[in-house]
């Protein structure tokens, strides 16, 4: 019983590899092509896969542990492009806290006006307006004002994944190509994610990848609620 | 090597304390980050010594947002009778915060050069 549960556990935690070398293969035969995302090729096999074959997603979650487990260790790590861009960093202060609250607050303004204007739903609209933030910040926030959690973090992963698929092409399009600017605009609006593409980007673009996901994540647990019980 | 990534292992565990028992309304992660960005600022050398395993953990990063990503499945009965609104409030909130913050952090760093 155990042994066949570990051996389950094990296979759920090499079809996520797999999937994930899948991922990295696609985008590589797609000549690095953004739009062939290595997490959204690998999420969504494994979703068919899950769906096929009756697997309820608690046991997969609780199955690949010890892959999600290490996202932890991967934000500390985080900290080492900080530090090699920290005199970078303090060279733009001013743009930094401006790009921040400007993004902070337009991401999640437009994300509850345009879901509104299509008519979802009081609790799909409040679980949407933190999701730019990283998922355990998000999901507090999501929670204080009166949405879902876990549907909240359903959004914040799609919100990675888009902004990872639309950059660098985004940028070359509004002509901005400050690699500081960039690094910010993918921290504030996609987190985490944003900040795994600013890897392929640059040292720049991550360093500051890497404090525009920080600080906007300091931010959204102060304004949003804010902004929701004002505008409740 | 894999002391590397114990160690980095180890500021994860001390922010989740952090979090934890001084209540400080940040996430683990985030906390132990900030350890050792003080760590890192304190103890020179101690940067090049953790950058082996730091870059592993940092160039596979989008792993370990898989297993969070097929959390959609448990979501396929609100996606389904509200695709529409929430892809459209996603992609459009995405691109434009992208566009604003960039934006913004421009035309600041400009007036800052001419002022």
């Amino acid at each position: 019983m155990t042994i066949w549960r570990l051996a389950v556990a094990a296979g759920w935690v090499g079809a996520t590899l797999a999937a994930y070398g899948a991922g990295v293969a696609l985008h590589a035969v797609a000549r690095r092509h953004p739009l062939v995302n290595a997490v959204l090729v690998a999420a969504t096999l494994l979703a068919i896969l899950l769906l096929r074959t009756h697997t309820q997603y608690a046991d997969y979650a609780a199955a690949t542990r010890p892959i999600s487990m290490l996202l932890g260790p991967a934000t500390v790590a985080l900290a080492l492009p900080l530090h090699r861009s920290l005199t970078t960093l303090r060279t733009a202060v001013w743009p930094i806290v401006a790009g921040l609250f400007a993004g902070v607050a337009s991401a999640s303004a437009s994300a509850v006006v345009i879901a509104r204007a299509l008519g979802a739903s009081s609790l799909t609209v409040r679980s949407l307006a933190p999701k730019s933030v990283t998922t355990p910040i998000a999901m507090a926030v999501s929670a204080r004002i009166g949405g879902d959690a876990s549907l909240t973090a359903v959004f914040v992963i799609v919100t990675g994944i888009v902004g990872a698929m639309v950059v660098p092409g985004l940028f070359r399009l509004i002509r901005v190509d400050d690699p500081r600017a960039r690094g910010l605009a993918l921290g504030v609006a996609a987190h985490g994610l944003g900040t795994a593409r600013a890897v392929a980007l640059g040292t720049t673009e991550l360093a500051f990848s890497v404090l525009g996901m920080g600080l906007s994540g300091v931010l959204t647990p102060i304004v949003i609620p804010l902004a929701a019980s004002l505008l409740a | 090597m894999p002391a590397q990534l114990m160690l980095i292992a180890l500021f994860d565990v001390a922010g989740e304390l952090v979090a934890r028992y001084l209540r400080v309304p940040l996430p683990g992660p985030v906390l132990g980050m900030l350890l050792l960005l003080a760590a890192l600022l304190l103890r020179e050398g101690l940067a090049t010594r953790l950058a082996w395993g730091g870059n592993i953990l940092l160039r596979h990063m989008a792993l370990f947002f898989i297993p969070a990503g097929v959390g959609v499945v448990t979501q396929l009965p609100v996606l389904r009778a509200e695709w529409l609104a929430v892809c459209a409030a996603v992609i459009g909130s995405t691109v434009l915060g992208l566009i604003v913050a960039s934006g913004t952090f421009v035309l600041a760093a400009r007036g800052r050069v001419r002022s």
